[in-house]
């Protein structure tokens, strides 16, 4: 099992460990990314995904590939949902299965990492206060190297 | 001259004011050229100076020619995750 997807329902991922899930394997790693409350001192109510979602399913599916590639990680199911998220909701989750437990760890903060990278996806944070921003996290890197 | 279309996204389509942009273009131009006609355009001064690129549905280089054919976006950094 080797697929990717946006999706605009709800991920559940105790789904995606049992399509990854099998007498092969020793190993499942996951990474579930959620809705946190608070971004940079200031209180979140909700978050708006959008994705040009032709091409994020493009490089989703590069991003598979390479991950095999550099990890042999065959088994390997990842979902990234878009619209509206509450507090707390599941925004995107990454599970793999491999024989052994290094391989399924590395390729699943492998697979994160490039997602936050080149995946085009893009968040709209909502604020108690009634304020919005686009989240731009090259503004946030710059700002904390100076 | 030809003409491209370029999508929009997310902070550039809400700076440029447009999910779509007609770029008229020069055939073969590159996209580096594609960028300076965009940057003539009311909104785009709040353009980052490269913003980056993606034909069909990958990202390009400056340097990467363009068909009117092609499916061309701008696209804003990305935030996944």
């Amino acid at each position: 099992m080797k697929r990717s997807a946006i999706v605009t329902r709800l991920i559940d991922p105790a789904a995606l460990i049992a399509e990854v899930r099998s007498p092969a394997y020793g190993a499942i790693s996951s990474f579930i990314g959620t809705v946190r409350e608070i971004n940079d001192g200031r209180k979140v109510s909700a978050i708006e995904y959008s994705a040009y979602a032709a091409m994020a399913e493009s490089e989703l599916t590069r991003i598979l590939d390479e991950a095999e590639e550099r990890f042999g990680v065959q088994s390997i199911v990842i979902e990234h949902r878009t619209g509206t998220l509450e507090l707390g909701d599941v925004s995107v989750a990454i599970v793999a299965a491999h024989e052994h437990r290094a391989s399924a760890l590395d390729c699943t903060r492998f697979v994160i990492e490039e997602i936050k990278k080149r995946v085009p996806i893009w968040k709209m944070e909502h604020y108690v206060d009634g304020t919005r921003e686009w989240v731009d996290p090259t503004r946030a890197a710059e700002a904390s190297r100076t | 001259m030809s003409t491209v279309t370029v999508q929009l996204f997310a902070s550039y389509a809400e700076l440029l004011g447009a999910s779509t942009i007609e770029i008229p273009l020069a055939p073969d131009s590159t996209v580096n050229e594609l960028l300076h006609h965009i940057r003539l355009l009311p909104g785009a001064s709040m353009l980052p100076a490269t913003p980056r690129v993606a034909v069909n549905r990958a990202f390009a280089s400056s340097d990467q020619r363009i068909q009117s054919s092609d499916e061309i976006a701008l696209i804003p950094p990305v935030a996944g995750g």
